[in-house]
């Protein structure tokens, strides 16, 4: 089949068969900054934006994403490299495989909580949001102090 | 100490962090050629079995596919996949591909075909004839069973190891000071206890992941998610009788190892199918074939006994360990000799000390490195047993510890006679600041600001608990790494370094280490790696030991870098180079005017100088004659359930010595990301087999590891600490993180409840079980 959407403002068409992993199409279509790590929707690594919403590309059925518009961490660049200072600069971002799939997550939940208004640093909510973003190196404190860093000057 | 630092103790960001934050194609699967064959592996169904017939040719009739390869067509040649020195400790007691398959996972067939879907088709399409065999699946029941796991002929070890095949013994040894019995026998009071632990999982979140391709001179070249790409090249050599100057090995980032990729498992497929069909292979594992065929830790059961006189001096400690290696033996001794080696000198002042035991095969996945290596098995059976010595005596566990640990200055016999897989090395341990990990961590958690144990609701205690550990800092005259500076035009460096940075940062560190020496900023050093071809040797990343031994490789390639400049410089100048210095952009004469900047230099030696141009370069190696250990003091808080027996565990608190952190923020992260695997394995990564030994927790669905709501806070301090033999003082981080853990939230169970849990992990069923177990024992006394 032929699958037509939208990756980080682009129009890809590409012909997959209709049981294909979107992560898959999506890696051999050479979006390769879409990581795989447990196939089974439990790690976040493989997190793209499906119109906006955080999910796990290993999980979605590329047919699925037909007409729709999918973001990677490349389609936000400059918002994930903001954030993404601040992860360095606690060193937290180790290997880095997870790195594409939590900042995007991180980012999508930044843009969550601003639309509901939520204000200041609330770490039981940022900790459940970003629970299904594994990561094995960093033992998540140094994301933590990031995230609390990153958010306190969003929100100036 | 008195030590100021420009370059390194600094917290930089690591010099790869932007590309990958980014999501770049840095990682081994993202670089493969587009043409590569995709390779994948079938796998037994079965524990134990013979191949009595395996017939591939519908596969191989299937357009697209370009080849099967099944034990037949694979060199014969026993060896060991473990990524270790040479002669390698573990027994070369593998094949590439046998008639007899050993563990359910274990690779039966190699499938190359044009796509992933072809690939699978063909996996579908092997038709394999197994009889089965009975397997032996209870490491306890493993020795002198008379089911033989390795009967092959041609299997055997590098040099003694106690390897016993046909007792279904991989490795074996003992060890005593003193007469540990009489010693024992005279002691005021003996605690004993056995304890056991689970075959954890690394879940590296990269799957391993390879490919080879043949380059303009034919030579095979392997990229691989490695953590030691110099004896992967060594490995694959002997695996495929192929020679190593036709082999290179490259490394690009890896996404996480601890252990779990510091040994061969899809270099020789991907360079199998390239070297039959003369194209690129590529072949990356699911999740579930990182859990069913790779590696985990060493299950061990460990028999403790420690005596102790009235006033709490350890006088003796006997420690037996019974280890399990799966179906092969990689790492087998080593792993379990660090069970003693790297635990045992925290109490040096012991009349008597024992260890001994065994490592057997099953026929369950192999066991390999795994970050602790043995010393987290060994510090929760040691520590467990020192708080339940201290029950004993009635004293604090801290006090206990104090008036027996290990001190700044002192020895321990145990070094001298352990090392790993051969005999240890004498030394001084010149930097321990123990004391003040254990002072400061009591602070930090609060150990004197209320009773360490109390009721918060009902069914629910509060407590905490703590332990002790220590690790190593390489491997004292087996561990090598290397560096070369070069001098290039503009005046920056290149520094090469066979050191394989697994994430944790060392490509940066050791760039810090040579800024910080030559005196230039850490950006005029460019840094290449782990590649076989064009980098120097280094043993690659394990065994805690790059901050150490490729650290003292790059700190000395830079001294001799600063002497080549500065001759350079005075030949240039007829001056005699006692007459000048190096301040990191200038050359100065003893008067202070400047003769020449680094640049300019850098432009004279490679275009100016007529005859006398050169490259500037050095190269220095290191292997050190001493492995300095790393301390931490573990503390643990916790809320325990006595409903449901869940342990919450609030904040675990550890202090470290690790000599200088060269990069505070790496080193911090290594801290927390080292004690969550610890909490890890202590509560929540359960493994279980069905009895077919079919792994149940294959997937992140039933193995958990803690996600970022699983635990509370991890609080990490450092101690001020000076490692003289270290590169700028520094010792390591990797491991120490991972051991104290699992002890002191045991310790925190005993304190909270009176029950001493014996096997980790904690789950909630083992420890409501633990605790009404002690409820009807306490109720029929």
């Amino acid at each position: 089949m032929t699958l037509s959407c939208t990756v980080n403002a682009k129009a890809v068409t590409v012909e997959c068969e209709p049981g294909d992993i979107l992560a898959d199409v999506l890696r051999n279509a050479g979006f390769t900054e879409v990581k795989k790590a447990c196939g089974t929707g439990n790690c976040g690594l493989c997190t793209v934006l499906l119109d906006g919403v955080p999910v796990a590309s290993c999980s979605v059925v590329a047919a699925r994403a037909q007409g729709r518009t999918i973001t990677t961490i490349q389609g936000m660049a400059k918002e994930a490299e903001e954030l993404g200072a601040y992860i360095a600069a606690e060193g937290a971002e180790q290997c880095g495989y997870c790195s594409p799939g939590f900042v995007l997550t991180a980012l999508a939940m930044e843009k969550e909580f601003r639309d509901q208004g939520i204000r200041g640093f609330d770490r039981a909510a940022v900790k459940h949001y970003l629970a299904g973003n594994l990561c094995r190196c960093s033992g998540y404190q140094g994301h933590l102090r990031a995230l609390e860093k990153y958010l306190e000057a969003q929100r100036g | 100490m008195d030590k100021t630092f420009s370059v390194v103790n600094q917290s930089v960001a690591k010099i790869d962090s932007k590309s990958l934050i980014l999501g770049r194609p840095v990682y081994t699967d993202d670089m493969a050629p587009k043409d590569a064959l995709v390779v994948k592996i079938l796998r037994s169904p079965y524990a134990f079995a013979k191949i009595k017939t395996i017939d591939s040719s519908e596969a191989k009739a299937i357009k697209g596919v370009a080849c099967v390869l099944d034990w037949r067509d694979v060199p014969r040649i026993p060896y060991t996949r473990a990524g270790q020195g040479h002669p390698e400790p573990s027994p070369h007691d593998r094949f590439i591909l046998d008639q007899y398959v050993r563990f359910v996972g274990d690779e039966v067939a190699i499938v190359a075909a044009e796509n992933e879907a072809i690939a699978r088709q063909a996996l579908k399409s092997i038709k394999v004839e197994y009889e089965v065999l009975e397997p032996v699946l209870d490491f306890e029941k493993a020795a002198d069973n008379p089911i033989v796991i390795h009967p092959e002929k041609e299997i055997h070890d590098m040099f003694p190891i106690g390897f016993e095949p046909l007792r279904n013994i991989a490795a074996a040894y003992s060890m005593e000071l003193g007469d540990v019995e009489a010693t024992l026998g005279a002691s005021d009071v003996v605690v004993d206890g056995s304890f056991t632990t689970q075959s954890q999982a690394h879940v590296a979140t990269e799957p391993h992941a390879a490919f080879a391709y043949l380059d303009i001179h034919q030579r095979l070249v392997v990229y691989t998610s490695t953590q030691n790409p110099f004896h992967t090249r060594r490995l694959l050599g002997q695996a495929l009788g192929f020679p190593l100057s036709r082999i290179r090995v490259v490394k690009p980032r890896i996404g996480g190892g601890f252990g779990g990729k510091q040994h061969v498992h899809v270099e020789p497929f991907v360079a199998l199918v390239c070297l039959a069909t003369g194209r690129p292979a590529r072949c990356a594992l699911s999740r579930r074939e990182v859990f069913d065929a790779t590696f985990c830790r060493h299950q061990m059961r460990i028999d403790m006994r420690i005596g102790a006189s009235k006033d709490g001096k350890i006088k003796a400690i006997d420690m037996g360990v019974l280890s399990n290696t799966g179906a092969y033996g990689e790492h087998a001794l080593t792993v379990f000799m660090v069970g003693g080696s790297k635990t045992l000198p925290l109490y040096n002042k012991v009349e008597a000390v024992r260890f001994g035991g065994k490592v057997v095969y099953t026929n369950t996945r192999s066991a390999g490195a795994f970050r602790g290596y043995g010393a987290v098995q060994g510090n929760f059976a040691l520590e467990s047993m020192i708080d339940e010595l201290a029950n004993k005596l009635g004293m604090d566990p801290i006090e206990i510890r104090k008036k027996n640990m290990v001190q700044e200055g002192e020895s321990s016999d145990v070094y001298r006679v352990m090392g790993e897989g051969r005999e240890g090395v004498e030394m001084v341990f010149e930097s321990c600041k123990l004391d003040y990990c254990i002072d400061r961590g009591r602070a930090l958690i609060g150990w004197d600001d209320e009773p360490l144990v109390r009721s918060i609701a009902p069914g629910k205690i509060r407590a905490k608990g703590m332990a002790i550990a220590m690790q190593g800092s390489g491997i004292p005259l087996v561990d090598m790494g290397s560096a070369t500076l070069e001098l290039q035009d503009g005046g920056c460096f290149k520094l090469r370094i066979g050191a394989t940075d697994l994430g944790t940062g060392s490509d940066t560190i050791l760039a810090q280490i040579a800024a910080e020496e030559l005196g230039v900023p850490l950006a005029s050093i460019n840094v290449y790696a782990s590649d076989t071809d064009h980098t120097p040797f280094d043993v690659g990343a394990y065994a805690s030991s790059t901050t150490y031994v490729s650290g003292n490789a790059v700190l000395r390639a830079a001294k001799k870098m600063k002497s080549v400049l500065i001759q350079a410089v005075a030949q240039r100048h007829s001056i005699s180079s006692d007459d000048v210095r190096f301040d990191g952009h200038n050359f100065l004469k003893s008067d202070g005017s400047v003769i020449q900047d680094l640049e300019s230099l850098s432009l004279d030696t490679l275009y100016h100088d007529g005859e006398q141009m050169a490259t500037l370069t050095a190269t220095a190696s290191f292997s050190g004659p001493k492995s300095p250990p790393p301390y931490v003091a573990g503390f643990a808080e916790i809320d325990l359930d006595t409903e449901t027996g869940k342990i919450d565990l609030l904040r675990y608190v550890a202090v470290v010595d690790c000599g200088v952190a060269i990069n505070p923020a790496l080193a911090r992260i290594q801290m927390e990301g080292g004690a969550m695997q610890g909490i890890g394995m202590a509560l929540f990564e359960n493994v279980k087999f069905d009895a077919k030994g079919r792994l149940l927790t294959n997937s992140l669905k039933t193995y958990s590891i803690p996600s970022r709501e699983d635990v509370g806070q991890i609080i990490i301090e450092f101690a001020e600490s000076y490692e003289p033999s270290g590169p700028f003082g520094a010792k390591s981080v990797a491991e120490v993180s991972i051991d104290s853990p699992p002890a002191a939230i045991a310790n925190a169970v005993r304190n909270a409840t009176g029950v001493r849990l014996t096997e980790t992990p904690f789950t909630p069923e083992r420890v409501l079980m633990a605790i009404s177990d002690r409820g009807s024992a306490l109720s029929g006394q």
